[in-house]
C-alpha cells in the first residue's frame, strides 16, 4: 500500500518570511476561518499547478497580511478596491490568475460599487468573499452583513432594520447579474461543509485557469473573538444565525456552456503604423508664408446655433492656417452651453507665438444666426470685418465703426450647391475669396481632412467652397484691398 | 511633416501611446472627456487596453492594479474627480508605484464650474491625499506640451517609480494647436519588482502598509530623499526677457501664454518686464526665482485662483523683494489690460 504523506500545499510559505517578526506563527486568532480559506485556496493553486501565476489581492481587514502565507504575488489595496485592481491586473497581464480575497466590510461595504461592476463587466478575476457578518481587524464592528438583533460595538441594543437596514445576501445580489459565470455560498461550519468550501474553491480557480470570467464564492466563516463565542461552538452559531439568511447553495453556474475568452494578443506596430493610427499624413508639407504677410495676427469668431458647424468652420481655417505657415489655435466653447444654445469657436492666426487662445477682440466674425451676430458684433475692432447669413438675419444691428459688414445667403448658397447642411463651408469660400490667405489646394486639403469619413462629403463640401467664393467675387471686391485676411473700411 | 492639429486633450493621449503606455482607465468629466474618448478610439486599435470605470474611484485604483503588474498607465481628470482619486493617489506613492494622471483643472471648490482654473494647484502641488508623500506635477502650456509633456511624465514616473501629474487647466486641454509628434521613445525597461506572472516573481509584494514604527519611518525617510533628488534634479522652467527686468511675472499654464503678450505690451511701452513660467510646479523653480529676486524691484504672481503658487513663490522670494498677487476665478482668463494697470501702478510704486 502506498504511503500517504500529508503536508502544506507548495503555495504556502514554509517560514512566513514576509513577516518582521514571529515568522513561525500566524496572527490569526484560534478558531479564525481565514486559515481554513487560504489553506483551501493555497491547496487548488498549487494543486492545480498555478502557483507561479497567481496574484492574490491582501484586503484591508484581518487578512490584511494573507501575504504572509501565501508563496505567490500579492497586492495590498485600499479598502474594498480589490476588484478594480484586479480588473487592472488582468486586462494588461491576462495570464495571471487574479484572486480577490475581500472581507465583508470590503466587499459589502466600502467596496460595493468595484464588486458590482467588476462583476457586470464579468473580467476574470476570482472573488473569494469571507463573510463572518463582523469587522474583524477594527474590534468588532457591525457589518453589512450582521444578522438582525446581533450587538456589536456600534449597534450595542442590536441591529435593527429600521435604522441598520438588513444583512445583504451579496451571493443572491451578484447573480442577479449576467456576465458572472459562477456564483456560491459555502459554510466553514462542518468538516463536510468545508470540504464543499474546497470543491467550490477549486472550481474557482480552475475557471479562472480556462478564462471562463468572473467567479465568486461566498464563504461562511467563523470569527469566535468577535462573536463573543467558543472556538468549537461557532459551527452551531454559524448555523443557527447565518444559514438562515445566507442559505449555503450554487447561485449562478453557467461554466459548462461559457467557452474560454480568446487571450487578448499585444501585438506590436511599426513606428509607421503607429503615426499612420495617430492620423500623421507623412506627405503633408506647410507651406512658406506668402510674401505680405510676414507679421500679422488675426482673432476670428465662428458663432451660430449648435448643428450650424461653426466648431468645424474654425478648425477648417485652422487647418487651412496651419498648412500655409501660420501659427493657429482653434478654441472651442464647451459644456453646457453647447447644449440647444449658441456654439462658437475661435482661431487665432499668427506670424508670432500665440499667446492666450481667447479671443477678446475680434478681427473676423463668422456669424450663422442672430443672437451670435448680436452677442459677438460688439467685440469686432475697427477694421474688422464681419460674414453673416442673411437668411435668416434680414436686418442686422447697425456695425460699429469702422466694421465692414458682408451680408452672405449663404444657407440659399449651400442648398444650390447641393448641400444643404454646408453653409458654413460656404462662408470659408467667401472668406477665402475676400481674405485672399490661403491657396486653393490647401483649402481642398483641409476640406478632405474633415470629411475623410464621410463619402461623398469631400466632393458636396468642395462645391460649397467654390459657390462661396463665386459669390463673394460677384458681390464684394476680392481681394480685400487693404490688409490681407480683412476687408478693412 | 510628422504635424498635425490636435486638442491639448488628445495631445495627452497621443503621447501616452507613443510613451508605450499600455492601458488607459478613466471616468468621464469635463473639461477632460477627449482624454478618456481619444483613448477608447485610439487604445483598442494600438493593441492597448481602454476600461471606462464605474467611477473616479475605480478607476485610480485600476491604474493601481495594472502599474503593480508593471504597465504604463494613463488616467484622466479634473477637479471633483482628482479628490476622489486621491487615496488612489496616496497608495500609489507609498507601494513606490509609476502612474501619470492629467489633471484638467475646472474651477472652483464643490461643483463649480467647467471653465479654465488653476484651483487645483494645492491639491496637487502640496500632496492632497493622506500621508507625507508628494507627486510630481508637470504643468504645459500649449498642446505640444501636452504630448511632449506626457512622454516626459511616463520616463519620470518609472525613474522615481512615483505617480506624475500633467496639470493643466480646461483652456489648453480644449484647444488645437499644431502639435510635432517626435520620434517613438524606447521601450521602458523591464520592472523585476512586478506583479507579472512566472516562478521567480513569486515573491513579489506590493505594499503599503508597514506595522514596526521604524519600519515605516525608514519608508517614509526614503520617500523624502527621493522627493529631495527629484527636487534637486527635475526642475524646468522658462525665463523670457528677465534679464534686465524690474519686475517679474510669475505664471504657468494658460495664463502664462497671457503674460507672454503683457510682456510684449509692456515693453513696447517701455516697462522692463519678464517673464518667469514653472513647467514644473513640483519640484518648484526655487533656485530659479530667489536670483530673479535678488535684481527685480518686484514679482507679480499671476494665477486662475484665490493664489496658491504664490506661497511658494513667496518662501523662494524671502523677502528680497514684494511679491504681489493678482488672481482671477471664476472661469475668464485674466486680461492682458489689467494685467498692465497693476504692472504700471507697481512701477510706480517700486
Amino acid at each position: 500500500m502506498a504511503k500517504k504523506t500529508l503536508q502544506k500545499p507548495k503555495a504556502f510559505q514554509d517560514v512566513f518570511t514576509r513577516k518582521s517578526r514571529d515568522q513561525k506563527t500566524t496572527h490569526y486568532c484560534p478558531g479564525c476561518g481565514h486559515g481554513i480559506a487560504h489553506k483551501l485556496i493555497a491547496e487548488a493553486m498549487s494543486d492545480l499547478g498555478l502557483q507561479d501565476r497567481s496574484t492574490i489581492v491582501a484586503p484591508v481587514g484581518c487578512s490584511i497580511f494573507l501575504y504572509y502565507y501565501f508563496d505567490c504575488r500579492s497586492l495590498s489595496v485600499p479598502h474594498g478596491r480589490g476588484p478594480a485592481a484586479m480588473t487592472g491586473i488582468s486586462r494588461v497581464r491576462p495570464d495571471t490568475i487574479s484572486i480577490s480575497y475581500q472581507g465583508d466590510g470590503d466587499l459589502a461595504a466600502i467596496g460595493t460599487s468595484e464588486i458590482i461592476h467588476s462583476a457586470n463587466r464579468g473580467e476574470n478575476i476570482a472573488v473569494f468573499f469571507i463573510n463572518n457578518a463582523i469587522y474583524g481587524m477594527t474590534g468588532g464592528q457591525m457589518a453589512p452583513t450582521t444578522p438582525l438583533e446581533m450587538r456589536t460595538t456600534t449597534s450595542p441594543r442590536g441591529r435593527a432594520s429600521e435604522t441598520e437596514g438588513f444583512p445583504i445576501a451579496v451571493c443572491e445580489l451578484i447573480s442577479t447579474l449576467r456576465a458572472p459565470v459562477y456564483v456560491e455560498r459555502v459554510s466553514l461550519d462542518t468538516p463536510a461543509n468545508i470540504l464543499g468550501a474546497r470543491r467550490a474553491i477549486r472550481k474557482a480557480l480552475q475557471a479562472q485557469a480556462d478564462r471562463k470570467g468572473f467567479t465568486l464564492v461566498e464563504i461562511l466563516s467563523p470569527c469566535p473573538t468577535q462573536w463573543r463565542v467558543d472556538p468549537t461552538k461557532t459551527g452551531e452559531w454559524i448555523r443557527e444565525n447565518m444559514h438562515p439568511i445566507f442559505k449555503p447553495g450554487v447561485y449562478r453556474d453557467v461554466l459548462a456552456e461559457t467557452p474560454s475568452r480568446p487571450r487578448p494578443e499585444r501585438r506590436e506596430m511599426s513606428d509607421g503604423e503607429m503615426y499612420a493610427l495617430l492620423g500623421i499624413d507623412e506627405n503633408a508639407t506647410i507651406r512658406a508664408l506668402p510674401t505680405g504677410c510676414e507679421d500679422f495676427h488675426l482673432a476670428y469668431r465662428f458663432a451660430g446655433f449648435g448643428g450650424q458647424g461653426v466648431i468645424l468652420l474654425g478648425m477648417l481655417l485652422a487647418q487651412a492656417g496651419m498648412a500655409s505657415g501660420y501659427q493657429v489655435t482653434w478654441l472651442p466653447s464647451y459644456g453646457p452651453e453647447m447644449r440647444g444654445g449658441t456654439a462658437n469657436s475661435s482661431v487665432v492666426l499668427s506670424t508670432r507665438a500665440i499667446g492666450s487662445p481667447m479671443v477678446a477682440e475680434t478681427d473676423v466674425l463668422v456669424a450663422m444666426n442672430g443672437p451670435s451676430l448680436e452677442k459677438f458684433l460688439p467685440t469686432v475692432a475697427p477694421g474688422g470685418c464681419v460674414l453673416y447669413d442673411s437668411d435668416p438675419i434680414e436686418t442686422p444691428p447697425a456695425a460699429p465703426d469702422g466694421v465692414h459688414l458682408y451680408p452672405v445667403p449663404a444657407r440659399d448658397i449651400a442648398q444650390q450647391a447641393g448641400e444643404a447642411r454646408a453653409a458654413n463651408v460656404v462662408m470659408l469660400g467667401v472668406y477665402a475669396a475676400i481674405g485672399d490667405l490661403f491657396e486653393e489646394e490647401v483649402l481642398a486639403d483641409a476640406l478632405r481632412k474633415a470629411f475623410a469619413a464621410k463619402k461623398g462629403a469631400v466632393e458636396a463640401n468642395r462645391r460649397a467652397l467654390a459657390a462661396g467664393a463665386d459669390y463673394a467675387r460677384s458681390h464684394f471686391p476680392c481681394p480685400a484691398p487693404d490688409r490681407p485676411g480683412v476687408m478693412v473700411k | 511633416m510628422r504635424m498635425r492639429l490636435m486638442r491639448g486633450n488628445e495631445a495627452v493621449v497621443v503621447g501616452a501611446l507613443l510613451a508605450h503606455c499600455e492601458a488607459f482607465f478613466g471616468y468621464p468629466i469635463t473639461p477632460a472627456n477627449e482624454i478618456s474618448e481619444g483613448a477608447a478610439k485610439l487604445f483598442p486599435l494600438a493593441g492597448r487596453t481602454f476600461v471606462q470605470a464605474e467611477s473616479e474611484v475605480a478607476a485610480i485604483n485600476m491604474v493601481f492594479g495594472a502599474s503593480s503588474a508593471g504597465a504604463r498607465c494613463l488616467t484622466g481628470s479634473s477637479g471633483p474627480g482628482i479628490s476622489l482619486k486621491m487615496e488612489g493617489i496616496s497608495y500609489l506613492a507609498c507601494a513606490e508605484l509609476p502612474a501619470v494622471i492629467a489633471d484638467i483643472c475646472r474651477v472652483g471648490p464643490g461643483l463649480g464650474n467647467i471653465y479654465p482654473s488653476q484651483g487645483d494647484y494645492n491639491q496637487l502641488v502640496k500632496g492632497g491625499g493622506h500621508g507625507e508623500y508628494r507627486v510630481i506635477v508637470l504643468a504645459p502650456n500649449s498642446a505640444q506640451e501636452m504630448c511632449d509633456f506626457t512622454i516626459r511624465a511616463f520616463d519620470l514616473a518609472d525613474r522615481y517609480r512615483t505617480p506624475v501629474f500633467v496639470f493643466t487647466d480646461g483652456c489648453v486641454g480644449q484647444m488645437m494647436e499644431p502639435v510635432h509628434l517626435p520620434d517613438l521613445p524606447p521601450k521602458p525597461e523591464p520592472k523585476p519588482w512586478a506583479l507579472i506572472p512566472g516562478a521567480e516573481t513569486n515573491s513579489n509584494l506590493v505594499t503599503s502598509i508597514f506595522l514596526e514604527a521604524s519600519e515605516m519611518e525608514s519608508i517614509i525617510l526614503k520617500l523624502q530623499a527621493k522627493y529631495a533628488d527629484i527636487a534637486r534634479d527635475e526642475v524646468l522652467c522658462e525665463t523670457y526677457r528677465t534679464e534686465d527686468a524690474e519686475i517679474v511675472l510669475v505664471g504657468f499654464g494658460i495664463v502664462s501664454r497671457v503674460l507672454r503678450s503683457v510682456v510684449e505690451e509692456a515693453r513696447s511701452e517701455g516697462l522692463r518686464v519678464g517673464l518667469l513660467r514653472p513647467q514644473t510646479l513640483f519640484p518648484f523653480p526655487t533656485e530659479q526665482i530667489r536670483e530673479l529676486s535678488e535684481r527685480a524691484r518686484s514679482i507679480l504672481v499671476v494665477e486662475l485662483n484665490n493664489g496658491q503658487m504664490v506661497e511658494d513663490v513667496r518662501l523662494a522670494v524671502a523677502e528680497r523683494c514684494p511679491v504681489e498677487f493678482y488672481g482671477k476665478m471664476g472661469g475668464e482668463l485674466p486680461a492682458i489690460d489689467d494685467i498692465l494697470a497693476r504692472l504700471r501702478a507697481l512701477m510706480v510704486e517700486a
